[in-house]
């Protein structure tokens, strides 16, 4: 077929006529070419001694030396550490949307049901920086209002911001504050796809609530389930920065510094380039080994993949 | 399985016993999805009650259910501070310019991509979704910024991250599945070329997706400020929530007020705006999603994860 004169420029004919097409791809090529692929080039300065003077290319080569440094640093483990933890306990948060959706999809379609879902998406459109002040100022223990509800019996409210051990929890439980309902609408969405006769017919065979669920909603929402989880575990090691960075404080830092806080204050606070990158490249390709190693295990236990 | 197979054997019984299981449970389902409600509404609620309240009754936990000291106090304080409006009124630019070119870039890009006679069209797909998986990280990007002088200006805030890989696929199979295929043929026969085609009769036919893309890329730009943190210089180019994390989080406010009796009137001013300043900034994004939410039932986020 590749060698075929007439299949080539039949293909060739295609593309000419399809050239509006490629007019439509064009804006977006460029971008993802300028501004995704060429910084990849720029990973190489993990592998050198980086000067700006010098440029990528003309900058000497220093091999594994910047992997070296960070594999033996004393932050290395702390913040693979602390990462990990981090990413872990959001991952058991997984199945709480999920159960979400199960639940909503039993209510009636009432009044109470949409109450339910616009408020429940509500705190998903407040800004990270807005969400962590909130904490802040409702977590206070002197002036906020968990402090003000532990006076009113008499007893004094942990420092939530200000504790290195309940970081992890803070972090998360208050991410699926943020997030629980929004996340649960692409499984809501995935069980107004079910057939109804197949609830009425359970009901015919005596089937209970919860049989219906755990028979026919649960099968139905797995697919997705999985490719989410997938991605997820993709992801493991990309703790997002953006609410982690504001989050520190002096208090909490041996448990909230991680890789892609870490990664910032080394490459633009304290401008070690190269070093910089090597932590980030170091994170990339973990994460890009995982994402290959859980697509394969899933593709074998229950035949749903990306790819 | 094994109710649904011995279910006919006692069925009336077993139908009217799962009644009252049934009754029980949505008692159950009741109780928690309104202590749900609760805990989701509760502290916005707090938050708006609050900005109108005096701040020390706040502070001493007097505020439950009422606003106490009734007061507009906090939001004109917020008048005073330029900044906040200049922030604004960048935010609002930003969101504007950025949505506009996310929308013409990702949704022309995706309709490219979900016609199946695109010559080469698996490999542009890739040529994406690489991106998602693998990056060059933080310093190679902001090396590339810098390279391309758009280092601290306008167009850094809305053009180069403006390709959502996510946005594509998601558009991508909205085009394949509900844009009928015998409509170009038809349109073709007409003498109507592909960008026409694309005008005058696609995109009139996809409100819900540009509304649902239009949706995620505003909120996205409306709420982030690492671009800012990272690209911007000059103070009078941040956006809102650049601002706000000085004034919720880093507490820049307060810091060079000295003592006395001035400065404790300006600290609780500064108290005062924390919750008008939440208000102020997250209502507008919040108002926007009761508009595009029918889309969101049109099966537009199913179909991208299945995909």
């Amino acid at each position: 077929m590749k060698s075929d004169p007439i299949q080539f420029s039949r293909k060739f004919g295609q593309i000419k006529q399809n050239w509006g097409l490629y007019t439509l791809l064009f804006p977006a090529v460029v971008l993802t070419l300028l501004f995704s692929y060429k910084p990849m080039y720029g990973v190489l300065i993990a592998f050198k001694d980086y000067s700006p003077a010098l440029g990528i290319g003309g900058s000497p080569w220093a091999g594994f030396k910047y992997f070296e440094k960070f594999f033996n640093s004393y932050q290395f483990s702390a913040t693979i550490k602390n990462t990990l933890v981090i990413s872990v306990y959001s991952l058991i948060t997984f199945p709480i949307p999920i159960m979400l959706a199960l639940m909503v999809n039993q209510m009636r379609p009432n009044r109470f049901r949409r109450f339910f879902q616009t408020i429940s998406y509500m705190p998903h459109f407040i800004s990270t920086v807005v969400m962590v002040g909130l904490m802040m100022i409702l977590f206070s223990p002197s002036t906020g209002l968990l402090g003000n509800m532990y006076s009113l019996f008499g007893k004094e409210a942990p420092d939530l911001m200000g504790s290195a051990g309940l970081f992890s929890s803070v972090y998360v439980w208050s991410d699926v504050w943020q997030h629980v309902g929004w996340d649960s609408i692409i499984f809501i969405a995935a069980l107004s796809a079910v057939d109804p006769s197949l609830y009425e017919a359970a009901t015919v065979d005596g089937a209970s609530r919860m049989h219906k669920i755990r028979y026919i909603d649960i099968p139905m929402l797995m697919p997705t389930a999985i490719t989410l989880l997938i991605l997820r575990v993709g992801g493991l090691l990309g703790v997002g920065f953006e609410k982690v960075y504001l989050m520190q404080n002096d208090l909490n830092i041996t448990s909230s510094e991680i890789l892609s806080t870490y990664v910032y204050k080394i490459g633009l606070l304290s401008s070690q380039y190269s070093f910089s990158s090597a932590i980030n490249l170091f994170n990339t390709v973990i994460n890009f080994i995982l994402l290959i190693m859980v697509n394969q295990i899933s593709k074998k236990l229950s035949e749903n993949s990306l790819w | 399985m094994g109710v649904l197979e011995t279910a006919p054997k006692g069925n009336a019984g077993k139908i009217k016993k799962n009644r009252s299981s049934d009754t029980i449970m949505e008692i159950v389902m009741y109780v928690i999805s309104a202590t749900f409600l609760v805990i989701l509404i509760y502290p916005l609620y707090f938050i708006v009650i609050a900005s109108f309240s005096d701040p020390s009754a706040v502070a001493g936990g007097q505020v439950w259910l009422f606003p106490k000291g009734f007061t507009f106090d906090g939001y004109k304080e917020l008048l005073r501070h330029e900044n906040i409006w200049i922030g604004y009124w960048n935010t609002i630019l930003y969101t504007v310019v950025g949505t506009a070119i996310g929308l013409v870039i990702n949704i022309s890009a995706a309709y490219a991509l979900s016609r199946k006679d695109l010559v080469g069209r698996k490999y542009i797909s890739l040529f994406f979704i690489f991106t998602m998986f693998f990056n060059g990280g933080l310093i190679p990007t902001f090396l590339t910024i810098r390279d391309f002088h758009l280092y601290d200006t306008f167009l850094v805030m809305v053009l180069p991250f403006s390709v959502g890989v996510f946005n594509i696929i998601v558009a991508r199979t909205f085009f394949q599945t509900s844009i009928p295929g015998d409509l170009w043929e038809a349109a073709q026969i007409d003498g109507c070329g592909n960008l026409r085609y694309f005008a005058q009769i696609v995109l009139p036919l996809s409100k819900a997706i540009i509304a649902v893309l239009g949706l995620w890329i505003a909120v996205g730009y409306w709420n982030s400020y690492f671009n800012a943190l990272i690209y911007l210089k000059n103070p009078n180019m941040y956006p809102l929530q650049l601002i706000l994390r000085n004034i919720l989080i880093t507490n820049q406010m307060q810091s060079g007020m000295g003592t006395g009796e001035a400065a404790q009137i300006a600290l609780r001013l500064a108290n005062m705006m924390r919750y008008s300043v939440i208000i102020v900034a997250t209502v507008p994004i919040m108002c926007v999603y009761p508009f595009v939410q029918k889309y969101f039932n049109q099966g537009v986020m199913i179909g991208a994860v299945k995909e």
